[in-house]
């Protein structure tokens, strides 16, 4: 078939061209593990985000009186409407499970080191912005919670020095949410952030594609002999088995309990925006979980803040902290294995922390985890230089 | 992957099946969206049919109604009108209403179930317009104000007008002497 001369089309349109040098031409290293399902994984949630948030826009209405109305209306009087709005809503928090998948994955294996730094930055940054979408999107269907979860965070946003008071007027365009704060989160949850997303999603692919894949045991390899297999069929065909297990879970989840005990769909929410009674427990959705037991933590609002900012700001440079002579978790020196493990354990800490109510024990805890995850990244210039990383033998053994 | 691989056929059924399985998926995958798509029950509920109280329309009236966002007229003719309908077929168009639409149940000259009620969609077979009823003129009948199409009192397009067909009729029945209920044949009616 790569002999033949090319058709007509081809000549136009090297669609030909770009499948091998995509796909089936493009090498990758062959012990990439289940880890690495979850970037295409995420591409596929997204697609589904954006094929179910299509649908659900036919029947939304951004206004105080009709927001909430509109989506009850939806799924009770659409037919399947009730399915769509679950696939979107659990989709919202799957997408969220792959990605802290995806980040530990690249955590674990040194996928942030030279030469990827680029690639790192950019799924930083889409991290970021999918936090900012949820956070619009979550607004939209005007409940309870919506509405108490956007004031809480614009007073947040308010709380920013010198830019807050001014970005939160123009996010709100009012004093308090309203018919101007819904259209405005409506057009950027639909247009503005989407766009920048996928622009974001293609400059992390390409960034990807010029480095090519590192892989679990961090080392260069040259994959184009016995190391390395051809993307298709090989990885195409793992990542749909994957795909296939991932929608097992997730329709099952969808289908039998789509607010999964409260965690994706709160009950609060289930009741309309009422500007004159706060619920009792307002926590924001669990995939903010980490951020909010950071600024629960700490007794000063700016100092909460500035935490929570700086905790993501260290992922940013994370490229630059790690010192170790290796990339992988499997072949650092115990004491780069032990700050990088204790770092992402005291993350996860902070998200069971951040879910569950405060008490005295859990407070305390939750100041011990945020102590051991920013000395964890903090001390990582100075600690992962230490000690002797092991062997390609000895990491397999 | 050549073809002569030992278990090439293997592969191709293989693949022939698990591309047939994902296909069935995508498909089965997609009805919920396709139907998301179907009018929702609020707008069945919208289409409902509408009942009309004939007890106040007196001879040579007309009263409009709105039935799936259309107007419909309901006209009492008198018995003078009615002769008139069924002598005068000069000049109609189509008299018999054999090209036009209607309900079956319906009069072909009269375009009714009952002589005196004449029930009509008021929307203009040219382009959309709502004829309204002409008294003015000695040979009383609708017309259209964009283009001037001419139809007599059973809806009936007159020779030589920009429009093609008859006055559409809905479907309706009585409920009694003065109930009138449009959209719906009615019972024993297919």
């Amino acid at each position: 078939m790569r002999d033949r001369e090319p058709g007509w089309l081809e000549r136009r349109l090297p669609i030909g061209a770009f499948w091998r040098r995509h796909l089936s031409d493009y090498r990758v290293p062959r012990n990439l593990n289940v880890f690495y399902l979850f970037g295409s994984l995420l591409l596929s949630i997204l697609a589904l985000q954006v094929l179910t948030g299509l649908w659900l826009l036919f029947g939304y209405e951004p206004t105080v009186k009709g927001a909430f109305a509109s989506v009850q209306l939806f799924m009770r009087e659409v037919p399947f409407g009730w399915l769509i709005r679950y696939l979107h809503a659990v989709g919202a928090s799957a997408l969220f499970v792959c990605l802290y998948l995806h980040l530990l994955r690249g955590l674990l294996y040194g996928s942030y080191r030279a030469p990827r730094e680029l690639v790192w930055s950019f799924g930083v940054l889409l991290y970021l912005l999918l936090l900012a979408q949820a956070f619009f999107g979550y607004l939209l269907p005007w409940g309870q919670l919506s509405y108490w979860g956007a004031q809480v965070s614009l007073g947040a946003i308010e709380a920013l020095p010198l830019v807050g008071p001014t970005l939160a007027d123009l996010l709100r365009g009012g004093v308090v949410p309203s018919d101007a704060t819904l259209r405005r989160f409506q057009a950027l949850h639909v247009v503005g952030l989407p766009l920048l997303i996928l622009a974001l999603v293609s400059l992390h692919v390409v960034a990807l594609r010029q480095a090519g894949s590192n892989n679990p045991e961090g080392d260069e390899r040259d994959v184009s002999g016995a190391a390395g297999v051809p993307f298709h069929p090989y990885l195409t065909l793992k990542d749909l088995c994957g795909l296939a297990v991932f929608l097992l879970v997730f329709l099952a989840v969808v289908l039998l309990a789509p607010d999964l005990g409260g965690l994706v769909l709160e009950p609060a929410n289930q009741q309309p925006a009422d500007p004159l009674v706060t619920p009792a427990h307002i926590a924001p959705p669990w995939y903010l979980a980490p951020f909010y037991a950071l600024l629960r933590a700490v007794p000063s609002k700016a100092g909460g803040l500035g935490l929570a900012a700086l905790a993501i700001a260290l992922l940013f440079v994370l490229p630059w902290l790690d010192r170790s002579p290796v990339r992988s978790v499997r072949r650092k020196a115990w004491p780069a294995r032990l700050g990088l493990y204790l770092a992402c354990l005291a993350f996860v800490a902070l998200g069971v922390l951040g879910v569950v109510a405060l008490t005295d024990g859990r407070l305390l805890l939750a100041r011990l985890a945020a102590g051991v995850y920013f000395i964890g990244l903090l001390g990582m210039p100075w600690y992962s230089r230490l000690g002797r990383p092991r062997t390609p033998a000895e990491s397999r053994s | 992957m050549t073809d002569d691989a030992p278990d090439a056929q293997r592969r191709r059924l293989l693949i022939a099946t698990t591309s047939a399985v994902g296909g069935l998926g995508l498909v089965a995958g997609s009805v919920p969206f396709v139907c998301a798509l179907r009018p929702s029950r609020s707008a069945e509920v919208a289409a409902a049919p509408v009942e009309v109280d004939l007890k106040t329309l007196r001879e040579g009236e007309q009263l409009t109604v709105q039935w799936r966002g259309q107007p419909i007229c309901v006209l009492r003719r008198s018995a003078a009108d009615q002769a008139r309908l069924l002598a005068d077929q000069a000049g109609l168009a189509d008299p018999d209403s054999r090209e036009s639409s209607q309900p079956p149940y319906v009069d072909p000259r009269l375009r009714s179930r009952r002589p005196d009620i004449f029930v009509v969609t008021a929307l203009c077979t040219h382009l959309g317009c709502i004829p309204s009823l002409d008294t003015a003129t000695t040979n009383q009948g609708y017309l259209c104000p964009c283009h001037g199409s001419r139809f007599d009192l059973a809806g009936r397009v007159y020779r030589g007008q920009p429009a093609p067909l008859n006055l559409a009729v809905p479907p309706y029945h009585f409920k009694g002497e003065s109930l009138l209920v449009i959209g719906s044949d009615g019972e024993g009616v297919a």
